[in-house]
């Protein structure tokens, strides 16, 4: 669905992504993985326009999405969360949610300022979806409040509904349990395997190797922003070179 | 549900049609009890404000930008709709139309480049539109009288029916300062007011979500800009002669306190902003001779203790503070 070719990015000189390849297959969990720095997010930030690549290709579906505007590029039906959530702080839960339905609440200025009975009825369509959405991720309880006094737990699930709530053909999470406690890391999992289940393609990245081997279906390496591995969670766990790099590590920081 | 939660929940449902309709109620019985002329001009002001501070409002408030240069949409609003019918004899209705288009125009031309500019540099580039457009009025005699002005702007008609004494620019100007509020009210409960609220917000995430962020900010710069040169047609017709002084960069900076009083993004803050800053010179004597400098106090600090704005700041507080009380109540 997702095809990368040769993505590199360059900040003034230093390489942040180099020559990186790989598709990201429909109907798939594919978890992204690397130590702090690897070019994770930078990567992401490239897929959805924020970032220019230096060189190479991104293709979804038969678009060639380098060069394209960051919106046009989420009305192909791409959407994201970030690593450091960007939630509306002003707004409610429920708006913020809404928010993520944007591409089909219409967008002209002129019709809206009428409120045309066709677009009353739309906004209550939307509406329901977006309550629909906040009742998946256990947040109905919530929706009038503002976001800016939630938990940090409770603000990223928001994010994700906003993410999920247009059902978009390809979600990109950066580090969605990060931060979390256990308890709350265990329901987004839950969350993210009910996703899978129903047939969300996702691009995962993500630092907790246990909920990576548990959910992905392909597991991608980077390391100083190569592509250093790609396999199953398997045969990624047992790859010498992500034991050095990675795995490593960790345990021996644990 | 008890009678009483049917009441409050119709009251939440509806809030914003009973606001509108509670508003309309007491500007339409307003005239009744209040007579003097002089208290129906300062009201009548605020209305012409309060269309200007609603479109502004959406531009800083919504979209959140800064423009330091509404004045120059207002001047040219007052200037074209003079000009048009005075010196070209257009009949005055269609005139005001005409010129809104126009200065719709100006805004397009005048945004493009400047909203690629973010903060600063947009509050200097506005800044600089408003001097430019005050420069002309002042230079161009022949076309805007200079320095001493444009006398001689007809009223406004309607049929036979004049607007020519202050009760009934009352129902004039209030019905135009309304209409500006319902439609920013409409616009800003819509999908697309979601999106500026969320440009407002983070410009990433907006982008991220599917809005075309250069392309809304345009749109609502352009917007703000026609509000604006209505008011200034208004203004025009309901005084009969315009001069330069009322669109300076001080009337400009005027705006955005106004704005920035009523609150970030709240359209009713607009209405009180508006009242607030016409008022406060007449209510206090001090601020009739250091009117600048006074507001220019109470725009920083409010902006350094409530950075939404007095009216949105505070009400954020409370709320933030009520739900977070109930949240504790709840849990334990
Ligand atoms: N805007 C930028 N300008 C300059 N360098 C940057 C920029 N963004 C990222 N980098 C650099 O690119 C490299 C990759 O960063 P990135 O944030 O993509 O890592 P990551 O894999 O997401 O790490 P983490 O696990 O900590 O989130 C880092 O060395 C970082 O310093
Ligand atoms: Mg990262």
């Amino acid at each position: 669905m997702l095809h990368l070719d040769k993505v590199s990015k360059h900040f003034g000189g230093l390489p942040a992504l180099d020559q990186v390849s790989f598709s990201v297959p429909r109907g798939q969990v594919t978890a992204l993985i690397g130590p702090n720095g690897a070019g994770k997010s930078t990567l992401i930030n490239c897929m959805t326009g924020v970032l220019e690549p230096t060189s190479g290709s991104i293709r979804f579906i038969d678009q060639q999405l380098v060069g394209q505007a960051a919106h046009t590029i989420a009305r192909l039906g791409i959407a994201r969360t970030f690593q450091n959530l960007k939630l509306f702080p002003r707004l409610s839960v429920l708006d913020n949610v809404l928010t993520g339905l944007n591409c089909e609440a219409g967008a002209s200025m002129t019709l809206a300022m009428l409120r045309l009975p066709y677009l009353r009825h739309r906004e209550r369509r939307l509406k329901l979806r977006a309550l629909e959405a906040l009742d998946r991720f256990g947040l109905a309880d919530k929706s009038r409040v503002p976001v800016e006094v939630l938990a940090y737990g409770d603000k990223k699930r928001v994010e994700l509904a906003r993410a999920c709530v247009a059902e978009p053909l390809l979600v990109l999470l950066d580090e969605p349990v990060a931060g979390l406690n256990s308890e709350e890391t265990a329901a987004v999992g839950e969350q993210l395997k009910r996703l899978r289940t129903a047939g969300q393609t996702l691009l995962l990245v993500e630092h907790d190797m246990e909920l990576v081997m548990e959910i992905a279906d392909q597991v991608v390496v980077l390391d100083s922003g190569r592509c250093i591995a790609r396999g199953t969670p398997n045969e990624v766990r047992n790859n010498p070179l992500v034991l050095e790099a990675y795995l490593g590590q960790m345990e021996a920081t644990a | 549900m008890t009678r009483k939660q049917k009441i409050l929940y119709f009251i939440t449902l509806h809030h914003t049609g009973l606001t509108v309709s509670t508003l309309s109620l007491v500007l339409v019985l307003y005239p009744l009890f209040e007579d003097n002329p002089y208290t129906l001009g300062l009201t009548n002001l605020i209305a012409i404000y309060v269309i200007i501070v609603v479109g502004l409002n959406l531009f800083i408030g919504y979209a959140g930008q800064i423009s330091l240069g509404h004045a120059a949409f207002f001047g040219l609003g007052a200037y074209g709709s003079a000009i048009a019918t005075v010196t070209f004899g257009l009949p005055a209705w269609p005139a005001m139309a005409g010129v809104a288009a126009l200065v719709a125009l100006v805004a397009l031309v005048v945004g493009v480049p400047t909203l690629r500019l973010s903060g600063h540099y947009l509050a200097m580039a506005t800044l600089g539109c408003n001097i430019v457009v005050h420069t002309i009025m002042l230079q161009w005699d022949q076309v805007t009288g200079g320095p001493s002005g444009f006398p001689g702007i007809p009223s406004l008609s309607i049929g036979g029916f004049v607007f020519d004494d202050e009760v009934r620019l009352h129902y004039l100007l209030w019905s135009f300062a309304l209409l500006a509020l319902l439609l920013a009210l409409n616009l800003v409960r819509s999908g697309v007011g979601r999106g500026l609220a969320a440009l407002a917000g983070d410009e990433t995430a907006a982008a991220a979500l599917g809005v075309d962020t250069r392309r809304a900010k345009i749109k609502v710069f352009v917007l703000s800009a026609v509000f604006a040169s209505v008011a200034g047609s208004l203004f025009a017709h309901c005084y009969g002669f315009v001069s330069p002084d009322s669109f300076d960069i001080f009337a400009s900076t005027d705006m955005a306190i106004m704005v920035v009083v009523g609150g970030m993004g709240s359209i009713w803050g607009s209405v009180i902003g508006a009242g607030l800053l016409t008022l406060l010179p007449e209510w206090i004597d001090v601020f009739e001779n250091y009117k600048d400098l006074i507001h220019g106090l109470i725009l920083v600090l409010i902006l350094m203790f409530l950075p939404q704005g007095l009216m949105t700041g505070l009400y954020e507080k409370i709320r933030d503070k009520v739900t977070l009380k109930r949240q504790k109540n709840a849990a334990s």
